[in-house]
C-alpha cells in the first residue's frame, strides 16, 4: 500500500525560515519614536551614573568635585550632557504622549501622528532651550 | 526575545531576473521573496517585469499574471480579490496589506512583496499562521452566558450593537499582529493586535456574561501588556480598523474595575 504521508517518506522536513521583519518594514514615525523612547531610556540610566557622579564628588571634597568639572567642562563632557538633556527630555515627553494614549484620546490617524511629531520637534526645542537658559545664567560658555 | 538580524537558514540571497515578455511596452518591476522547501536553498529575491497592458490595476492582478505568463511556481494565497477573504495578506512596498486592494501604481516601482513578517515561510509568499489562530482561539471567540437561553436570539439594543463597530469588520488576516515589533520579539507569549482586537469585540459585547473572566484571563504583563502603543498594527490594517484604540480599551477596562 502506497504511504498515505507523503510528507513522511521524504524524511524530516527541513526548518522553515523567518521572514524578514525590521529589514523591509517601512520605518514608520510611530515606530522609530517608540525605539527611540526605549534607547533613551536604557541612555537615562548612564546618565544617572554621571549625575551619582557629580553628587559623590560634591560630597567627597574639592578635589574630587575638580574631576568632575574638568570633566563636563570638556568637549565630550559637554557632547554628554547635551545628550542626556535630550534624552532626558525625549522621555520625559514621550510619557506624557503615552498618558494622554491611556485615556483613549489621540488614537484617530491624524491626532496620533501629531502628538508624536509634536514630542520629538518638543523635545529637541526644550533642549536648546533648557542649554540657552543655562548658558545665559552663566554669562556666556567657558 | 529580541532578534534584529536574520537566522542563518532565512538570509536573503540574490535570486534571479526573469526575461520580459516581449511585445511589452508598459512594463512594472516587482521584486518578489522566494523560498522553495525542496531545493535546499535560501530564500531569494526574484525580478519580474509585469507587462501592465495585460494585466489588472492591483498587486494581486500582477501576482496572478506573474504565476500565468512568467512563473507558474509561484506560491501565494488568494481568494476573494476583493478585501473580504483576507488571504493576500502579505508585506507589499514596506507595508503589510491585503494585495487584492492595494493598487500597483500606489506603490514605489520596483514593488517590493514579501511575505508578512517574521512568520515561519511555508512557500514564497505563504506564511505559517498556526500561532496566530491558536492565539485567536485563545481568547475563546463566541458567546459565553450562564443565563438561561432565551427561547428566540439573544437580543441587543441598536446602540450596544453599536459598540462592536470598529470590530467585527476584523477578517484576520494578519496583517496588524505580525506588523508589530512586539509581536515580532515575543509571539509566544503576546497576544498581538489581532487576538487582543477580537478579546475587546466580546468583553465589550452587551450580551456576553464572562466579561470578568476574560479581563482576568488578559491580565498579563505579556499578554496584554506588551503593547507598547508603536501603532504600526493601526496603520496596517486593510479594513481601517484601530488595533492600538481597541487594546488601550482593554487596558482602560482593566484599570477602571479596580476602581
Amino acid at each position: 500500500m502506497a504511504d498515505i504521508d507523503a510528507g513522511a517518506a521524504k524524511g524530516p522536513q527541513r526548518p522553515r525560515p523567518i521572514s524578514p521583519h525590521l529589514q523591509i518594514y517601512k520605518p514608520m514615525l510611530t515606530m522609530v519614536m517608540s525605539i527611540l523612547h526605549r534607547v533613551t531610556g536604557a541612555a537615562l540610566y548612564f546618565g544617572m551614573l554621571v549625575i551619582a557622579w557629580w553628587l559623590i564628588a560634591a560630597a567627597s571634597g574639592p578635589n574630587a568635585y575638580a574631576n568632575v568639572e574638568w570633566f563636563i567642562g570638556s568637549l565630550i563632557g559637554r557632547v554628554v550632557l547635551f545628550g542626556f538633556t535630550w534624552a532626558l527630555i525625549h522621555h520625559a515627553l514621550g510619557g506624557v504622549r503615552h498618558l494622554i494614549w491611556d485615556t483613549l484620546r489621540g488614537f484617530e490617524p491624524a491626532d496620533r501622528e501629531f502628538l508624536t511629531l509634536a514630542s520629538l520637534i518638543g523635545s529637541i526645542a526644550l533642549t536648546f532651550i533648557i542649554w540657552a537658559v543655562g548658558y545665559l545664567a552663566m554669562g556666556g560658555p567657558r | 526575545m529580541v532578534e534584529l538580524t536574520l537566522p542563518k537558514n532565512s538570509k536573503i540571497t540574490e535570486g534571479k531576473t526573469w526575461p520580459r515578455t516581449s511585445h511589452a511596452t508598459h512594463v512594472t518591476e516587482f521584486k518578489v521573496y522566494r523560498w522553495n522547501p525542496d531545493d535546499g536553498q535560501n530564500p531569494r529575491v526574484d525580478t519580474y517585469n509585469v507587462d501592465r497592458a495585460d494585466c489588472g490595476p492591483m498587486v494581486l492582478d500582477a501576482l496572478i499574471w506573474i504565476k500565468n505568463n512568467v512563473d507558474p511556481t509561484l506560491t501565494f494565497r488568494r481568494s476573494c480579490r476583493e478585501g473580504v477573504c483576507g488571504s493576500c495578506a502579505m508585506n507589499i512596498d514596506g507595508t503589510n496589506t491585503l494585495a487584492c486592494t492595494k493598487a500597483i501604481d500606489d506603490n514605489k516601482a520596483p514593488v517590493k512583496i514579501y511575505p508578512l513578517p517574521h512568520q515561519p515561510v511555508v512557500k514564497d509568499l505563504v506564511p505559517d499562521l498556526k500561532n496566530f489562530y491558536a492565539q485567536y482561539s485563545s481568547i475563546e471567540p463566541w458567546l459565553h452566558t450562564t443565563t438561561a437561553t432565551p427561547e428566540k436570539e439573544w437580543k441587543q439594543s441598536h446602540e450596544d450593537r453599536a459598540k462592536l463597530d470598529g470590530m467585527y469588520e476584523c477578517i484576520l488576516c494578519a496583517c496588524c499582529s505580525t506588523s508589530c515589533p512586539s509581536y515580532w520579539w515575543n509571539s509566544d507569549r503576546y497576544l498581538g493586535p489581532a487576538a487582543l482586537l477580537q478579546a475587546n469585540r466580546w468583553v465589550q459585547d452587551s450580551r456576553d456574561e464572562a466579561t470578568g473572566e476574560r479581563l482576568d484571563n488578559l491580565e498579563d504583563p505579556f499578554r496584554l501588556y506588551r503593547c507598547h502603543t508603536i501603532m504600526n498594527c493601526s496603520k496596517a490594517c486593510p479594513k481601517g480598523l484601530n488595533p492600538a484604540k481597541e487594546i488601550a480599551t482593554l487596558k482602560k477596562a482593566l484599570v477602571d474595575r479596580q476602581l
